[in-house]
C-alpha cells in the first residue's frame, strides 16, 4: 500500500513474513464471529456452529492477497526507478491530456437505443423488462449522482443527507396524488419546488458549517425526516408507507388496456410494456434536464460563484460574493433534483414507504459522485452503472452456486463487497474514475487539469 | 421524584456506554481530524464478539460463575476488537493519509457498510438474544408501591466504566505513549521531527479506541441481553454528538457528553415521546453543531487565512 512497504526488503523470505503475518491477523479477526455461528435453536436460546474451515480458506485467501500486492508493488517499484523522470516532480503529471468530448454524446446514444437493444437482443418486448427496469434504476442514481452532483462537486458542500429530499419529493407526489388527486405532471414541479424549499430551510442553518461537520449535521437532518415520516403516522401512515399511488400516465393518457387507454390511442396492441419503456424515457429526460441545467449554470455568474466557493471560501468573500445566496442556490437547486427523482420514484413504484430513504441510500449517492470523480458529469454517469449495475451482476452468479454449495446466495454479500469497493476506490483511486477536471473560466486556452488540483468540501 | 432518580440511574447507565464509545470518535478526530464513521459499527462487531465468547465460555469451557466468565470476555473482546480497529486503519485509512479530505470519511463509511453487511453474513439477520446474566437488584427506597431499584447490571456497567476511564486517563496523561498521543494531536510533523513514530501512535490510538468500543459492547450486550448487525449505526451517531456536545478532541468532555446525551434519551422517552427519542438525540447533534461548535470543553477552532 505506501511506499514505505516497497521500501522495506522485497526478498521472498521478507513477502511470506509479511504475508504469513495478514494470515494471523485474519484468523484474529475471524475469531470467533467467522468461526461460531450462532443459530436460534427451539428453546431460543443460541446453539454455536463451529466453522473453521472457512476460517482457513480466509487465512489463506489473505496471505494470497498479501504475496501477490507485494509482488506488484514490487514490480512497480522497479518499473518507476527504471524510468528516468524529469528533476522536481514528483512523477505526478500535472497537467492531463485534453478530456475526450466523445463521452457525454456516447452515453446519451446509448441511453437512447437502450430499450430497442434489449428488446432485439431478447426477442420481445416483455422479455426485455428486466433490462429495462435495470435501466431505470441506473438512471434514477445518475439522476440523484448528478443532483448532488450540484452541491458537493460544484459548490463543494459535503451533504450526507441527500435522500431526504429523495424521501420529501416521493413523498410529496404520493400525498398530493392520493388526497387531491393531482396528476404526476402537477405534482412533478410542485415536488421539486417543495424539495426545493426543504433544501433552503436545511441549508439556512448550516451556512457556516464547513467539511466534516457539514456531512454530520445533514446526515442528522437525512435521519430526523426519516424518522419523522416513521412517527408522524397520521400524515405519513408510518413504516408501512402509501400505497396504491396512481400509476403515470402519457400526458393524460392512462397505460390501460381500455378504450381511452395508450395502446387504443395510438392503434397499438396493449402491452404491459409500454407503460414501462415510457418510463424509461422519462427518467432519461429528468436526467438529461438535471445534466442540461447544471452545465448551463456553470457557466453563469452564480455556476463560478459555486465554483469559487469550493475552491476557497475566504476568497470569494472578500471579492464580494454573496456566499450565503451561494450556498443556498446550490442547495436549493441540487434538492430540487432530488425532488424530481423522488417524485419519478414514487410513481415508478406505486408505493413508498421510509425504509427506502435510510442513510445507505444517501451514503450510495455521495458515493457514486465521489467515484465518478467530483465535479465531473460523465464519471458520475459512469459511477451510477458501475455502483447499481455491479451489484446487479451478481444476482445472475448462479454458477457461484455449485462452487460454494446450494445455499450460497450471492445476492447476501452485495452491499458487503459495495462496501469493499467504496474503500478499494479510495484507496487506488481518491480522485475517482474521472480524474480530470476542465475548468469552466479559463484565461486564454482551455486546459483539462488533473483533478488533485480541485479543492473540496471545504466550502 | 421516584420516577425521576430511577430516569437518573438509567440515564446515567446508558450515558456510560455512549461515553465509552464518544471516547474513539474524539482521539481520532483529535489526532487525525476524521470522523471515524466505522466506529459505531466497531462497538457492534466487539458485542457480537462478546455475545459468542460467553457463550462458549459458558456452554463449553463450563465456567459457571458468571462474573468469572464476564471478567474473561471483557477482556478477550478488548483484545480481539483492537485486532479490528488496528486492522481497519492499517488497510482504509492509512493508504489515505495525504489523500484529499473527504478520502478517509468515504472510506469509513465504505467500512462502516462492509462490517453492518460482513456481519450480517456471517451470523444472520435476526437479533441474538444472550442468556439471563447479572439478574436481581438493590432496592434504594420504595414509596407509594414504586420500589427505585439499582440492578446489578446498572452498578456493574457504571463501575466497569469508572475503573476503565481512570485506567485510560493514567494511561493518556502519565505513560510516554500518552504524551506522544497527545504531542501528535497538537502537531503531527512537529512530533514526527522530535521523533516519535506518527504511524504507530495513530494506529494505537484506533487500538484504543476499539478497545474502549468494545468495552461499551460488552456492557451494551449485558444491559439488553440482544444484538443484531444494524445496532452500530444509531448508537454510534449517539456517541458522536456525545463527542461534539463535548467538545471534539477532549476526553473528559466526551465522557460528560455521553453522560448528557445519555440522560437526555432517557428523560426524553420518560416524559415525552419514546417515538421520537432518536430524533431528540440528532437535534441535539445539529443544534450542538450550528451553535456550538467547539462544545462544552472543546477549544474553539482558530481559523488562519
Amino acid at each position: 500500500m505506501g511506499e514505505a512497504n516497497a521500501v522495506r526488503g522485497s526478498s521472498t523470505a521478507a513477502i511470506l513474513g509479511d504475508a504469513a503475518l495478514w494470515a494471523l491477523a485474519t484468523l484474529g479477526l475471524c475469531i470467533p464471529i467467522v468461526s461460531y455461528r450462532t443459530d436460534l435453536s427451539q428453546t431460543s436460546a443460541l446453539d454455536l456452529t463451529p466453522r473453521w474451515g472457512l476460517v482457513a480458506a480466509f487465512c489463506a485467501a489473505a496471505f494470497a492477497l498479501r504475496v501477490a500486492q507485494r509482488l506488484w508493488l514490487a514490480r512497480r517499484e522497479a518499473r518507476r526507478s527504471a524510468a528516468v523522470l524529469p528533476k522536481g516532480t514528483d512523477g505526478r503529471v500535472a497537467v492531463a491530456r485534453r478530456r475526450p468530448s466523445l463521452g457525454v454524446p456516447l452515453f446519451v446514444g446509448f441511453a437512447l437505443a437502450m430499450p430497442l437493444v434489449a428488446t432485439l437482443a431478447t426477442g420481445s418486448l416483455g422479455a426485455s423488462r428486466y433490462w429495462i427496469d435495470l435501466g431505470i434504476l441506473i438512471l434514477t442514481y445518475v439522476m440523484l449522482g448528478w443532483g448532488l452532483n450540484i452541491v458537493v462537486g460544484l459548490a463543494g458542500l459535503l451533504d450526507l443527507g441527500y435522500v431526504a429530499f429523495y424521501a420529501v419529493g416521493a413523498y410529496s407526489y404520493a400525498l398530493l396524488s392520493t388526497t387531491f388527486g393531482l396528476s404526476f405532471w402537477v405534482c412533478l414541479p410542485l415536488a421539486g419546488l417543495f424539495a426545493g424549499l426543504w433544501g433552503i430551510l436545511l441549508g439556512f442553518p448550516v451556512l457556516r458549517l464547513r467539511g466534516d461537520y457539514l456531512a454530520i449535521v445533514t446526515l442528522a437532518f437525512g435521519e430526523i425526516i426519516r424518522l419523522v415520516l416513521i412517527n408522524w403516522t397520521d400524515l405519513t401512515n408510518g413504516s408501512a408507507g402509501i400505497d396504491s399511488i396512481p400509476r403515470a400516465t402519457f400526458f393524460g393518457i392512462p397505460f390501460t388496456a381500455g378504450e381511452d387507454g395508450f395502446a387504443k390511442t395510438f392503434g397499438l396492441s396493449f402491452d404491459a410494456m409500454h407503460r414501462i419503456v415510457f418510463l424509461y424515457y422519462l427518467i432519461l429526460a429528468l436526467a438529461l434536464l438535471t445534466n442540461l441545467v447544471t452545465l448551463r449554470l456553470r457557466r453563469l455568474p452564480i455556476g463560478r460563484a459555486w465554483e469559487a466557493l469550493r475552491e476557497d471560501e475566504i476568497a470569494c468573500r472578500s471579492l464580494g460574493i454573496d456566499t450565503t445566496v451561494t450556498k443556498l442556490t446550490a442547495f436549493a437547486l441540487g434538492a430540487m433534483f432530488g425532488g424530481f427523482a423522488g417524485s419519478f420514484f414514487a410513481v415508478r413504484q406505486g408505493f413508498v414507504s421510509p425504509e427506502s430513504f435510510n442513510f445507505l441510500e444517501s451514503a450510495i449517492i455521495l458515493a457514486i459522485v465521489v467515484l465518478g470523480g467530483m465535479g465531473s458529469q460523465v464519471g458520475v454517469a459512469i459511477a451510477a452503472v458501475a455502483m447499481v449495475g455491479g451489484p446487479e451482476l451478481l444476482r445472475n452468479l448462479g454458477f457461484l452456486k455449485s462452487v460454494f454449495g446450494e445455499g450460497f446466495d450471492p445476492n447476501e454479500y452485495r452491499l458487503l463487497l459495495f462496501g469493499l469497493a467504496m474503500v478499494a476506490m479510495m484507496v487506488w483511486r481518491p480522485r475517482g474514475l474521472v480524474s480530470q477536471r476542465t475548468p469552466s473560466a479559463t484565461l486564454g486556452q482551455r486546459k483539462a487539469i488533473s483533478g488533485a488540483f480541485v479543492r473540496e468540501g471545504h466550502g | 421524584m421516584d420516577v425521576f432518580v430511577q430516569q437518573l440511574i438509567n440515564g446515567l447507565t446508558l450515558g456510560s456506554i455512549y461515553g465509552l464509545i464518544a471516547i474513539g470518535y474524539t482521539m481520532v478526530f483529535g489526532i487525525i481530524g476524521m470522523v471515524n464513521f466505522a466506529h459505531g459499527d466497531v462497538f457492534m462487531v466487539s458485542s457480537f464478539v462478546a455475545l459468542i465468547l460467553f457463550l462458549l465460555v459458558t456452554t463449553w469451557l463450563g465456567v459457571s460463575s458468571i462474573a468469572l466468565a464476564l471478567l474473561f470476555v471483557l477482556v478477550a473482546t478488548m483484545l480481539l476488537t483492537a485486532l479490528w480497529g488496528y486492522a481497519i486503519e492499517r488497510v482504509a485509512y492509512r493508504p489515505l493519509r495525504g489523500s484529499f479530505r473527504l478520502a478517509p470519511l468515504i472510506s469509513a463509511i465504505g467500512v462502516s457498510i462492509f462490517l453492518a453487511n460482513f456481519v450480517q453474513v456471517a451470523q444472520g439477520a435476526r437479533n441474538k438474544p444472550t442468556p439471563p446474566m447479572l439478574g436481581g437488584a438493590f432496592t434504594l427506597f420504595e414509596r407509594d408501591g414504586y420500589a427505585v431499584s439499582l440492578s446489578y447490571k446498572q452498578c456493574a456497567i457504571m463501575l466497569v466504566t469508572a475503573v476503565l476511564l481512570a485506567g485510560f486517563w493514567y494511561l493518556v496523561q502519565k505513560t510516554s505513549f500518552g504524551r506522544a498521543q497527545r504531542a501528535c494531536e497538537q502537531d503531527r510533523r512537529m512530533a514526527a521531527l522530535l521523533g516519535i513514530d506518527v504511524d504507530r501512535t495513530i494506529s494505537l490510538t484506533f487500538v484504543l479506541g476499539a478497545a474502549l468500543a468494545a468495552v461499551a459492547g460488552v456492557l451494551y450486550l449485558v444491559y439488553y441481553g440482544v444484538v443484531s448487525f444494524s445496532d452500530g449505526f444509531v448508537p454510534g451517531v449517539k456517541a458522536f454528538t456525545a463527542a461534539v456536545l463535548g467538545g471534539i478532541g477532549s476526553l473528559p468532555g466526551a465522557v460528560l457528553g455521553g453522560l448528557i446525551i445519555g440522560l437526555v434519551e432517557t428523560f426524553w422517552s420518560a416524559y415525552f415521546s419514546i417515538e421520537y427519542k432518536d430524533v431528540a438525540a440528532f437535534s441535539i447533534l445539529a443544534i450542538v453543531l450550528i451553535f456550538m461548535p467547539s462544545g462544552l470543553l472543546g477549544r474553539a477552532e482558530v481559523e488562519k487565512v
